[in-house]
Parts: C-alpha cells; structure tokens; sequence
C-alpha cells in the first residue's frame, strides 16, 4: 500500500470552515473581512484541488479513495465518509472549485451594496462544501447528503432576499421540487441496498458488471436496474431542471445573480448530469432507461429553448437557456455520449457563468433593471461587459473555434451515430441549437445594439418602446416611477449613470471569456485535425466494466479497447460525414444570429408583426405555455384542497386533537369523581385499604381453590 | 388427646382482626379505636403462635414477642397523646380533632 495521502477531505471541509467562520461572526467583520474570508478559503479549496490534480496522473490506482472514517454500519451494510477521485470527479472538482472561485470574487462586488453581506458569504461557502461533498463522494450516500446540501444552499440563496414574497416563494418552490426529484434518488438508493447490499460506486458497479446472468442488459423487459435507472433519472430531473420538473429553475432567477450563475447554471443544475454519467455503469445496463433520459432531454432541449424565445427578462432567457443546455447534457447520457454531455458541462459551466456574471454586470450598470426591453444600445457604456458577453454568446451559439461548439458538436455527432441515438435526436438538436443562437443573439442586440430605452436614459425614443411582447408592454410613465424590484439598496445609478462595473467584478468576466474560449480545444474531434483529449481523459471512466454494452458497440462500429475508441468510429462514419453534420449545426447558428439581427436590429418593427400574425403561439410561447398555471390547477391546488379537507379538518383537528383533548377530558372527569375518595378522614382511608385486602384475599382464596 | 386443628385457631384470629377493624372503623371515641388496634395485634399474634406450634418453629412465637414489645411501646406513646389531646381539646371524639385533614 503506497497509495499517496491527497487528503481529499480538505478540500469540502476548507469552504466550509469559511461558512462557519462568516456565519457565526460573520456579523461583526466588515464587509472587508467577510470577502477576505469567504475568497481566502473558497480559493484555498481551489489551490487544494489545484495540487490534487497535479498529482493526479502520478496516483497508482484510480479511482483513488480515501476513508476518513466510518460513518454507519448495519451487519453487512455499511457507508463511509470516504473520497474518490477518478477522471469524471477531476473534471467536476476543477469546474466547481475554478468557476466557483471566480463567482466569489465577481461576488464581492456585485454584492457589496446589499445588506447580509456575510450571509451571502456563508451561504456560497456552504454551497461549495456540499457541491465538493457531491463530487467527491465515494459512494451514493454521501453524495446524497451533498446533493440534499446544495439543495439546500440553493434554498437559502433563492430566497436570499426574503423580504421580498416573490423571491422566499421561489425559494420554498425550488425546495419542494426538487423534493419531488429527492424521493425518486432515495428509493433509487433503497433498490441499491436491497440489491447490492452497498452504496459504494465501486462496489454496486463491480457487481453488476461481474454477475452478467444476474444483471444482464435489460433491452427485452424493465427490470432492477432499469427501476434504478428510471429513479435516479426523476432525481436528476429535479436537481437538474428536466421535464417535467423544470419549473424551478426559471423561479430560482430571484436570487442574486452570482447566484444564478454558480448554483443555478455552473454547478449545482449539473449534478444531475453528473449523477447520471456517474452511474454509467447501471444507466448502459438498461436501454430502456438510457431512452427515457434521452427523450427527456431532447424535449427538455427544444422545449425551453422555445420559451427561452419569446423571454423579456434578461435572466429569464439565461434561465431558459440553461434548461435547454441541460437538456442537451442529459440528452447526450441517454444516447450513451456520457463523456460529450460532461463535456458540454464543463464548457457550459464556463459560458453560461460567464453569460450570468455579464448579465449582472448588465443590471448593476442599469442599476437593477432586467427587463431588456428597457435597456439597448449599451455597449458602448460597458464595453468590457459587452466583448466578454458577446464571446460567451458566440460560445453558446456554437460558433466555430469557441468552446460550446466543439461541445455541442459533439453531442450532435453522438446523437446521430451512437447506437442509442438515432436521427431524430439530432434534428431536434440542431433545431435547438438554431433557436439557441437566436434567442441569445437576440438578447444581445436588445441589450447592447440599438438606442437605451431605458426610463432614465436621457435619448429614448418612445417609437421604439413596446418593440416587442404588446401585451405585456406596460406606459413608460408609470414604469419611470416605480424602483426597479430588484434593487433592494439603490446606489445612485438610478439616474442615468450608466457605468461599467468595478475591475472586481469584471476580472472573473475576462478568465471566463478565456475559458469559453479555449475551453472547448481539449476536445477538438478527429474529424477537425484534433484527437479529443477530453473524450480519452475520461475514457476509463465510461468504457470500464461494461463489456455487454462494448460488445454492442463493437458490433455498431465501435472496438472494445478504450484506446480505439475514437478510430472505432471511423469504419461506419468517415470523417467527411461529421464534417457535414458540423456544417449543418453551424449554419442552424449563423441563421440563428442572422435572424436575430434582421428582427431586433435591422428591422425592429418586425417581431411585433410576427407575434400578432401567430398570436395563440405566441402567447403560448411568451406564458411558458401555462405550465406552472397548470401544475397549480393539477397538483397544488388539488393539494393545498385535500390537505385542508381531508388531513388538516379531518385528520388533525377530528382525529389526533379530539383523541387528545377526547383524553385529556375524560382522564378531568374522571379524576372529579375519583377526587372524592380522597377526604382526608383517616377511617375512610382505613376502610379502602380493609376493603382492598379484602379484595386481594378473597382473590387468593379464589385462585388458591380452583 | 385430640390435637386442635390449625384452622379454629385461624378463624379465632380472623374473627378478633375483624373485631378490630370493624371497631377501628366505627368508633369515633380514640381509645376504643387504640383498643381496636391492640385487638387486631393479638388477632394476627395467635395466627403467629398457632402456626408456630403447627410447625414446631420458635421463629413464629419470637415474631409475637416483638409485636407485644412494639404494642407495649406504642400503648404508653400513644396514650400519652390522647392525655395530651385530651388536656388541650377536652374530647376524645376523633372527629373533632381532625385537624390535619385538609
């Protein structure tokens, strides 16, 4: 046993004395201190993960797991608080730790205006603790209890502006989802001790890849793995935002923005995708499952990338937009690209960050307004914020070069080709990806291009006011009036003074912009002269202990070998065909951009014009097709009615208070009547105790003679 | 000569101990009640000593000695409080000294 000692456990734990530290007297340090600390040991996290992963490639077995204790044993069965580490968590560790410390630097100045600095501190190093726990975990449990913390961090950042009802409803609604997503992972995990009597990864995937007889490919009928498989798929579509339990997310926007960008589209939204890539091993032995998570994506995809079109809150479509992108990660797992979709986890964590981070750059320069109908024309005020945006959109848009494109190329290509995939996938995927580059570029040239239409800006052309969504438009007038919701602690920008943000927060903006930049070259594919690194880093951890499902693959084109996997795929597809399918996802996003440009800023009248001659879909579109009105009218109200009904009047008041106060009476009047014994006259007490020996001795005499 | 049976001797006591209680019952003047007390003693002592005897076992007739000690003691306590109760009450009815009762 030379196994070298990472000391794995540091790097949860660092954040997580940084939480205590900002919590628990948080409220006496300045503002100064509270971001000192919170930076210092976030950034310790990151320095610690830093040097794990140089060392990385020197360890003599992965994954390499450290036990730091036993948490609970029961016989057989039993968990520990212990840490691995293989190519799927490095790739996870450098993404939270890395863009996690960035959004805590862009934090300190995004948040320094608002009151509960320290809070907001302690709550994102709590974050970080639970989502390092998450992608750390060995086993299901842990990774449980991360998941239930960052749900929890999520909760508590939502609603961080609590007196505000929306924002504390979008937190409770974000929790209770997510609940929903909960249950399906904890029985998930009961099937898991059930069958494999273990929760360890290894242990759970090592059996079922060596008792093929008993855990064979479940393609002809459902069976254990494929309910597994179907359970942790519920939990990662609520952790993850997924049809049909997406409807959080877009809520989750009335958080601060860093918080968007770290929990709501970096991380913590990915631990879904995370999850079910982890879990490979069970999800390759039931097809059935694989195609439930692929067809949940794919709509999941197209679906919100629709809504994302038709969005006016600038975070609203940043919103959309990553439950669309989520949609294309899990749409990748279920076709069996599990190292594509963490591939476009990685990127987009990069990106779409960067996306909210300029998005808040973009309000706090407008000083709290997020509708984009109200903004245009800014980039000339916030250059910085506008170059990074824009290359975080190009990104995203699949724009060659940039990193979302050899991503998102990647899980088109695997769409297609993979045996799980098939055409259809990938056709909703380029039309996603076509919608994907509209509705961004659209909110490009709404929020940069053009003239400001903001209420305060001094040139606003009032022709240009209700460019788009009539009815939800609302007079200027009144709209100049009222403070911008979002802004709990105005800080003189209401005024006109649009400026670009502090060096502070635009640091972060710039390493992002270089991230979704370069972020996308580790995994250039052979067809465009690269050989995806990325795709082979992660290698051993997809194609291990899956021989049925590489035999499969074998046979559809791919070579068992891990080494050849990338050659495999040449004997059915050359590389002339993916180029095709390249060309085509880029061209879905130049049209994008382009009709974009025609509609928001050639001819500005035009989306109107559009949004009248199809109204229905329009409004469908511009209401989220009524989904949460309809989950309202379906499930809550339903709900809330049987609750009141049934187990609060009936229940509870009927049952348990009237079995208690029913008991409470009965034992008053009881005692009233047996008060009386008790007169104090001493020959009456006499008298009980003559008839109680009485009583006892004619019972002794009674059963002596019987 | 024809033994006595155990069994007179039990129901000789049984009749005296209900003697005793009945009187500690219904009396009210406190030393008929100190009487009846003394009586339910010697009702359970001849208990004692005729199965004492039926046995053959001193442990029984020992037993009734240290009840006569304790009566004997108990007697000059307890007279000595009814002197007592009677110097400050002028009466010996226990229903009109009931001040402890509540």
């Amino acid at each position: 046993m030379n196994e070298p000692n990472l000391n794995l456990w540091l790097i949860p734990i660092l954040p997580l004395i940084g939480a205590a530290i900002n919590g628990l007297l948080g409220k006496r340090f300045s503002r100064q201190v509270v971001a000192a600390v919170a930076l210092c040991f976030s950034g310790a996290a990151f320095a610690k993960a830093l040097q794990v992963v140089l060392q990385f490639s020197s360890l003599p077995t992965i994954p390499h797991v450290e036990t730091v204790a036993t948490w609970l044993r029961s016989g057989d069965f039993s968990v520990s608080y212990s840490f691995a580490l293989d190519q799927l968590s490095v790739v996870m560790l450098m993404v939270v730790t890395g863009v996690g410390f960035l959004i805590h630097i862009y934090s300190v100045g995004y948040m320094w205006e608002e009151g509960g600095y320290y809070r907001f501190f302690s709550y994102l190093n709590l974050f970080m603790f639970f989502m390092l726990t998450l992608v750390l975990a060995s086993n299901y449990l842990l990774m449980f209890i991360g998941w239930e913390g960052v749900g929890l961090a999520s909760y508590l950042l939502i609603g961080f502006f609590f007196t505000r009802d929306s924002a504390a409803a979008a937190g409770k609604k974000a929790f209770i989802v997510n609940r929903i997503g909960d249950f399906g992972f904890l029985i998930a995990l009961f099937l898991m001790i059930q069958h494999f009597g273990s929760l360890n990864f290894s242990d759970v995937f090592s059996k079922i890849a060596s008792n093929p007889q008993q855990f064979p490919v479940e393609s002809a009928g459902a069976g254990v793995l494929t309910a597994i498989g179907l359970l942790l798929m519920v939990g990662a579509c609520g952790k993850s935002a997924q049809i049909p339990l997406y409807v959080w997310l877009p809520d989750a926007m009335e958080g601060p923005t860093p918080v968007s960008a770290l929990i709501h589209a970096a991380t913590m939204v990915t631990a879904g995708v995370y999850m079910v890539a982890r879990s490979h091993v069970i999800f390759e032995r039931a097809p059935s499952a694989m195609m439930v998570v692929a067809i949940i994506g794919t709509l999941t995809a197209f679906f919100a990338a629709t809504i994302g079109i038709a969005q006016t809150d600038i975070k609203k479509v940043l919103a959309y937009s990553t439950v669309s992108q989520l949609g294309y990660m899990f749409m990748a797992c279920g076709v069996g690209a599990f190292s594509a979709g963490i591939f476009h986890l990685m990127t987009h964590a990069f990106f779409k960050g960067l996306l909210f981070l300029a998005a808040g750059s973009v309000i706090h320069a407008v000083g709290g307004e997020q509708d984009m109908r109200k903004m245009g024309g800014l980039w000339k005020k916030i250059p910085w914020t506008w170059g990074t945006m824009l290359i975080a959109t190009c990104a995203i848009a699949g724009i060659p070069g940039l990193s979302g494109f050899f991503s998102k190329d990647e899980i088109l290509w695997r769409a297609y080709q993979y045996p799980y995939g098939g055409p259809v996938f990938w056709i909703v995927g380029v039309v996603t990806a076509f919608m994907t580059s509209f509705y961004m570029f659209r909110l490009m040239f709404m929020t940069f291009a053009g003239e400001y239409r903001g209420a305060a800006g001094a040139s606003h052309g009032h022709e240009e006011h209700a460019e788009h969504g009539t009815h939800l438009g609302r007079d200027d007038e009144s709209r100049a009036g009222v403070p911008a919701p979002h802004d709990p602690a105005p800080h003189g920008h209401g005024h006109g003074g649009i400026h670009e943000s502090p060096w502070v927060m635009l640091a972060p903006l710039v390493v992002l912009a270089i991230l979704s930049v370069v972020g996308g070259w580790v995994g250039i594919p052979g067809s465009l002269g690269g050989n995806n690194h990325f795709d082979k880093f992660l290698g051993p951890v997809f194609r291990s202990s899956t021989p049925a499902v590489n035999a499969e693959h074998a046979q559809s084109g791919e070579s068992v070998p891990p080494e050849q996997t990338t050659e495999g795929e040449e004997p059915k597809t050359g590389h002339s065909t993916e180029l095709m399918f390249t060309g085509i996802s880029v061209a879905a996003g130049l049209l994008g951009l382009f009709l974009a440009w025609l509609l928001y800023s050639a001819k500005p009248d035009l989306p109107d014009r559009i949004a009248d001659s199809i109204h229905a879909l329009y409004t469908a579109v511009a209401n989220k097709y009524w989904v949460d009105e309809m989950y309202a009218t379906i499930f809550v109200k339903p709900l809330i009615g049987i609750s009141t009904l049934v187990f609060w009047r009936g229940v509870d008041q009927t049952v348990i208070d009237g079995t208690l106060n029913g008991g409470a009476a009965g034992a008053r009047e009881l005692s009233d009547e047996v008060r009386h014994m008790q007169s104090g006259n001493l020959r009456s007490y006499a008298g009980w105790i003559a008839i109680g020996a009485a009583c006892v001795i004619a019972y002794m005499v009674w059963v002596g003679t019987r | 000569m024809e033994e006595i049976p155990v069994s007179y001797y039990l129901v000789l006591s049984a009749i005296l101990f209900a003697c005793g209680v009945t009187g500690f019952l219904i009396k009210r003047n406190i030393i008929t009640i100190f009487m009846s007390i003394e009586l339910m003693l010697n009702g359970v002592n001849l208990s004692f000593v005729a199965f004492a005897a039926r046995w053959h076992n001193l442990s029984g007739q020992v037993f009734v000695f240290f009840v006569m000690v304790v009566a004997a003691a108990e007697a000059a306590v307890g007279l000595a409080i009814i002197i007592a109760v009677f110097r400050t009450r002028e009466t010996l009815n226990i229903d009109q000294v009931n001040l402890l009762k509540l």
